[in-house]
């Protein structure tokens, strides 16, 4: 069952297209992460399901039933905002039974609600304190818990990580991704961090242009990029894109490696010129060009830091390969084709 | 766990559908009319009035609106009394912006100092700002008395003058204007130094910074630094200034009545007598535009600062 | 190399110049506070020095004042007008400043600065037209005059305040409400309101004071004594032809000025960054 499905949204801005013709159904009780650049019309996604902007044209369907006409209150929806918009004049309790006041919720259920939901978040001993006193992590809470107390059919995240200092973000990402298996509500993350998307969704959905590029798990949005641009979003650093017989060839920096470090068949054996190296600590990245290709950016690969760099130099061209099974070619719109040796058998 | 079966209880929510309401944008254009309207019909038609008036023979004795062209402006140009007026205005307000100016930007510069008594002073030298004009203006009166004056009794004190010939400060021609321009730069310079004040505090100081490391002395930073960066905020502050100099009508008004022979007649207190004391309204009306051309160009102004200000 | 001498002297001036400007701007203030407690035999003496007392301060003219003068009255009604006009500029600058806030693009900024441009238009230019208006709404010489004409200044500052105001009130937290249940109203008043509170709080003072400092359209349209405003009762009405009642002037505006003269103070900084548009935080 679909808990949120969308037909062909647009969006259309003065003259610009925010979002132009996505469909999408989201299952019941997934975390599906809307990945894109900044610009790329997610928010605005995000903001058409929660009822806070009117599509131009499209529809949307949450638990199979049409709700473009109906209120953002009456649309069973929770939203946590990118900085939260918590109420700054009210404690944390009254931040979280916020919603159900609006509902008429009696006041012990509601007390009841808020103690279960502020336990289920760990911020019991914040209740009384109002969201300037709080930290980045415990308003990212105390906004969970507002979502959390009405039941909500789907939660719509904005980005709710991205204000949080690099440290804190990493665990807050599993913690959320724990709550969300715990409470098994239909999730919607956006973000442009792909970090985030690998390791939070079920599944990815990457827009760009107000367009729908692919739909799929993590492993299949990686692996098997529907198109250029999804191969050049994901991964740091991105896929490899070179110009090949009018098309595109790809292949990710981490199975690009030397030839001694390869062994067996189906290798595709390419000469590159290491123009310079990067150390990082547990890798190593190499950039340069490769002989006989064309490319947009430089071509790079990716090393484990522990392998011994004997006669690799920078401004030395060096033997490096490829499996054949790592090659991705893509047709002159960019899109993902079988490789031409497929083609022809 | 008792909490998940909770939270996966289904909930089939109201349903409610968007109507009028619930559209900002249907909504936002909703709340600014009223606004609009009051300002339309208590400002925006009564200058139209204004400007019929001034095209008609209306009088409070004999209210018709038979039309007379510009014969009103006419008569109110050649009329000596106007032109002395409008350059008794013309006069008043340069000379009270300057001072006031002048005094706001020097009260500012002591403000800016930390010094004990800092707030009171600046509450104090708030005061004629703040205060309403009719009733400061009282206490000028009374300063300015014929008899009883202040200020004669200090300069007899000191010496400065001969007590037999006490200046008559609200009855001589010269003095008169002096007593108003006075009065006018003693209610405006408040007004200059609280935004000097505010525009001073305004410029970063990694600005003021980089300026002295560059080898900016003090009155280069004055020059070249401070006053161009708050210069949009002043501008807004002689705009204000001048607007509030320019039609005003009470300042006179209780210290002269225009006179002695009208010659601290300004256009506002003017107007006041021909088109209420007098009742002629037409004329009245016709006085009244004068200020009209120069309102214009404060407006532009206004809105270029206002523009500016965001760059 | 410190220069003592140099040093004590540069503090002496800078001193002489703050005290030479706070006497300046305060004397009159003084004179009416004098002036108010003095006896007339010591006000109409040319002998004394005037800046002090000579025989002992009475009260006398405030007594008059209170007892035998209209001023309370005046008093009261300069409140009754003040509390109105900010009623009115509070029912129409909070939707306006919020719908102007919220409008997408320049448009609201437009709009607004030709709302707020409507506060430079002076009563000198208007109050001839307007004496006619107050006369066809049947208001001639009365103080409700006022309260209808009043709000045609504070409306267009205070609008420009609270749109100012509103449009730093994050909007994620009104659509957290929205989400939350509320309606758009729903979510105005129970979030940016309670959080306006000091800007609410700032057009409360400033159009009560706009109000009473009014002189012009308060001299043009009343002429009757029970129905004026404080301003213009103590500048007209204690004064009789050329018989002016000093004590009981000073007293009056002396007591009329320091409320206003407490809440400008106290609101100072607010009203400047409103007229500099909010250049100055």
């Amino acid at each position: 069952m679909a808990a949120v499905v969308v037909k062909d949204l647009r969006k259309v801005f003065g003259d610009v297209a925010a979002l132009d013709g996505v469909s999408l159904s989201v299952r019941d009780g997934e975390f599906l992460v809307l990945l894109g650049p900044s610009g790329c019309g997610k928010t605005t996604f995000l903001r058409i399901i929660a009822g806070l902007e009117r599509q131009t044209s499209g529809d949307v369907l949450i638990n199979d039933e049409i709700v473009n006409d109906i209120t953002p209150r009456a649309r069973g929806v929770a939203m946590v905002f990118q900085s939260y918009g918590l109420y700054p004049h009210l404690t944390v309790a009254n931040n979280i039974a916020f919603p159900l006041r609006t509902q008429g919720t009696t006041r012990p259920e509601i007390g009841r609600k808020v103690e279960w939901a502020a336990g289920l978040l760990g911020i019991d001993h914040l209740l009384h304190r109002r969201p300037r006193q709080l930290s980045g992590g415990e308003r990212q809470r105390v906004a969970l818990a507002r979502a959390l107390v009405r039941n909500p059919t789907v939660f719509l995240l904005d980005e709710p990580l991205s204000n949080l200092d690099a440290k804190l973000r990493a665990s807050a990402r599993s913690e959320l991704k724990q709550f969300q298996q715990k409470v098994a509500t239909t999730t919607i993350y956006v973000t442009h961090d792909q970090v985030e998307a690998m390791g939070m969704g079920d599944r990815i959905a990457v827009i760009d242009h107000g367009k729908l590029r692919q739909v799929g798990t993590p492993s299949a949005i990686y692996d098997h990029p529907a198109d250029d641009f999804v191969a050049s979003f994901l991964g740091t650093p991105p896929m490899n894109l070179v110009e090949h017989s009018g098309g595109l060839l790809g292949f990710r920096p981490e199975h690009f490696l030397p030839r001694e470090m390869l062994d067996g068949a189906a290798l595709s054996e390419l000469l590159f010129r290491i123009d310079r190296m990067e150390y990082l600590g547990s890798e190593r990245i190499l950039y340069g060009a490769l002989d006989g290709f064309q490319a947009k950016c430089d071509v790079a690969a990716k090393l484990p830091a522990h392998v011994p760099l004997s006669g690799i130099r920078a401004g030395e061209w060096h033997k490096f390969a490829v499996r054949e099974a790592e090659l991705r070619y893509f047709d002159r719109d960019g899109r993902c084709t079988v490789s031409p040796k497929e083609q022809a058998r | 766990m008792s909490a998940i079966a909770e939270a996966a209880a289904p909930r089939r929510p109201p349903r409610s559908r968007f109507t009028t309401f619930d559209r900002l944008e249907v909504l936002g254009p909703l709340f600014i009319i009223p606004a609009i309207l009051y300002v339309v019909v208590l400002v925006g038609l009564p200058f139209l009035l204004a400007l019929y008036y001034s095209v008609s023979a209306y009088s409070i004795f004999n209210p018709s609106w038979t039309f007379v062209g510009l014969k009103n402006f006419r008569e109110v140009i050649d009329s000596e009394i106007f032109r002395r007026t409008l350059a008794n205005t013309l006069i008043f307000t340069i000379s009270a912006q300057i001072i006031g100016l002048l005094l706001g930007k020097i009260g500012a510069m002591l403000l800016m100092q930390e010094f004990p008594g800092r707030r009171l002073a600046r509450a104090l030298i708030v005061l004629p700002w703040a205060v309403p004009v009719s009733l400061a203006t009282l206490a000028w009166v009374w300063m300015f008395d014929s008899l009883y004056s202040v200020i004669n009794w200090t300069l007899v004190a000191a010496g400065l003058i001969d007590p037999a010939h006490r200046p008559q400060w609200l009855g001589q021609e010269d003095l008169a204007m002096i007593a108003v321009v006075t009065v006018h730069a003693w209610r405006l310079f408040p007004f200059g130094v609280v935004i000097f004040l505010a525009g001073f505090t305004s410029v970063p100081q990694d600005v003021l910074d980089a300026a002295t490391i560059d080898g900016a002395g003090f009155w280069r930073r004055n020059y070249q630094i401070i006053l161009p960066i708050i210069a949009p905020i002043i501008m807004i502050a002689l705009i204000f200034g001048t607007v509030f100099t320019f039609t005003d009508l009470s300042v006179v008004y209780l210290l002269t009545k225009g006179g002695p022979i009208n010659s601290t007649q300004v256009l506002g207190t003017l107007a006041f007598q021909v088109g209420i004391l007098s009742g002629d309204v037409a004329h009245g009306a016709a006085i009244c535009l004068f200020l009209f051309p120069f309102l214009l160009v404060a407006v532009i102004l206004l809105l270029r600062s206002l523009r500016r200000r965001e760059i | 190399m410190p220069r003592p001498a140099g040093k004590v002297v540069g503090q002496s001036s800078f001193y002489a110049a703050v005290v030479t400007l706070v006497v300046f701007a305060a004397f009159p203030f003084y004179w009416m506070l004098i002036t108010t407690f003095k006896t007339d035999g010591d006000l109409y003496n040319l002998k004394s020095i005037p800046y002090w007392f000579n025989s002992p301060p009475t009260l006398e003219h405030l007594k008059y004042l209170f007892e035998d003068t209209l001023f309370v009255q005046w008093l009261s009604n300069s409140a009754l007008i003040g509390l109105c006009v900010v009623a009115i500029t509070l029912l129409v600058a909070l939707p306006a400043g919020y719908g102007l806030a919220r409008m997408p693009g320049r448009s609201g900024e437009n709009l607004s600065i030709g709302i707020f441009v409507t506060y430079l238009v002076p009563p000198t230019l208007l109050f001839l037209p307007l004496a006619r208006v107050v006369t066809l709404l049947g208001l001639q010489d009365s103080m409700w005059a006022l309260v209808v004409v009043y709000p045609t200044f504070t409306i267009p500052f205070c609008t420009w305040l609270l749109m100012g105001f509103f449009k730093s009130v994050p909007r994620e937290i009104e659509e957290a409400a929205i989400v939350d249940g509320c309606t758009v109203v729903g979510a105005f008043v129970k979030t940016v309101l309670p959080l306006s509170m000091p800007a609410i709080l700032t057009v409360v003072i400033f159009a009560f004071t706009l109000t009473v400092q009014e002189f012009v359209y308060a001299l043009t349209f009343i002429s009757s004594s029970r129905e004026k405003p404080v301003t213009l009762g103590v500048a007209t009405d204690l004064i009789r032809g050329d018989i002016f009642y000093w004590g009981e002037l000073m007293g009056a505006a002396l007591i009329s000025s320091i409320p206003v003269a407490i809440a400008y103070n106290l609101f100072l900084d607010r009203f400047i960054s409103g007229i500099t548009g909010g250049a100055v935080k």
